[in-house]
């Protein structure tokens, strides 16, 4: 090993650290998580299908709102826009640290939008994948 | 003895004074009506339409203007009480943006008042929806930036 790996060592080895870390390290969401791995008798959830399931264009739900990016735009990094102009906060927990660590606040979204943009409630292994998807983006 | 007993009392005393008072009904209703609405849009003041209005708009919250606004019974039963109180025709009163609205007529939106038309007319509305920063003319902080603390008096 020449002298520069010497010196980037550490910081080689603290970048490899931070990335076996899922990005999602937070007790609330876990909690969440692992409530909703229980309900769907599953192991862990696919945060690709979570991406296939938010960009999707679904039918069954209102005109108005035929996709989770109508509203949250195609880059959930990004702020949204309601219908009437309100800013909506970044969706992707990398952008906004405290998404999905409030449980009543989750449920109370995906029974809202669900129906809104499914016309139904959202299966619990749906809601994984979704959450997994936004976690770890 | 006499002294650990006067701080103990004196700390307590300041215990009592300072706890914050329970939050009145009155309160809670406005607390749960400002988050809750505000969610998604302005929290338009009650006192723009008359409680009939509010109750139809209420009862039908998971269909509410193409989207589901559903709420848990507890909230929602918190904002109504306070809505109906601050409605516009709330204790006797009848301001002139609820005049020539027939009595059979239950209005869903406070830009379907003819009293909201003579103040923002077609043009008004045509350009509120081609400008996507406002998107609607219904986005009352995009033109009237006090709408938030209920001034719209700066047009």
């Amino acid at each position: 090993m020449n002298r520069t790996m010497h010196r980037i060592m550490p910081a080689l080895v603290l970048g490899a650290l931070a990335l076996g870390q899922p990005l999602s390290a937070d007790p609330a969401r876990d909690a969440i998580i692992n409530q909703l791995k229980a309900e769907a008798g599953v192991s862990s959830f696919s945060a690709e299908r979570g991406k296939q399931f938010f960009h999707a264009r679904h039918s069954g739900g209102k005109p108005q709102t035929p996709s989770c990016a109508t509203c949250h735009t195609s880059d959930p990094r990004n702020s949204g826009q309601t219908r009437v102009g309100k800013v909506i906060e970044p969706m992707a927990v990398s952008r906004n640290p405290s998404r999905f660590t409030d449980p009543k606040k989750v449920a109370k979204w995906f029974r809202r939008n669900c129906r809104s943009v499914l016309g139904r409630e959202c299966s619990a292994r749906e809601k994984g994948d979704f959450l997994t998807y936004l976690s770890n983006l | 003895m006499q002294k650990l007993i006067f701080p103990a009392l004196l700390s307590l005393l300041a215990a009592t004074i300072l706890q914050p008072a329970p939050a009145s009904a009155a309160e809670t209703g406005k607390q749960a009506f400002e988050s809750e609405c505000s969610a998604c849009h302005l929290a338009y003041d009650p006192g723009f339409l008359p409680q009939r209005s509010w109750r139809a708009i209420l009862g039908d919250l998971p269909n509410h203007f193409g989207e589901d606004a559903s709420l848990d019974e507890a909230t929602l039963k918190q904002i109504e009480s306070y809505v109906l109180a601050n409605a516009a025709d709330a204790n006797g009163r009848n301001p002139y943006w609820l005049r020539r609205i027939p009595a059979d007529k239950v209005p869903l939106r406070i830009t379907e008042l003819p009293w909201f038309w003579n103040e923002h007319g077609n043009r008004l509305r045509a350009w509120a929806r081609s400008k996507k920063a406002v998107g609607s003319i219904s986005n009352c902080e995009a033109c009237h930036r006090g709408a938030g603390r209920g001034r719209f008096e700066d047009d």
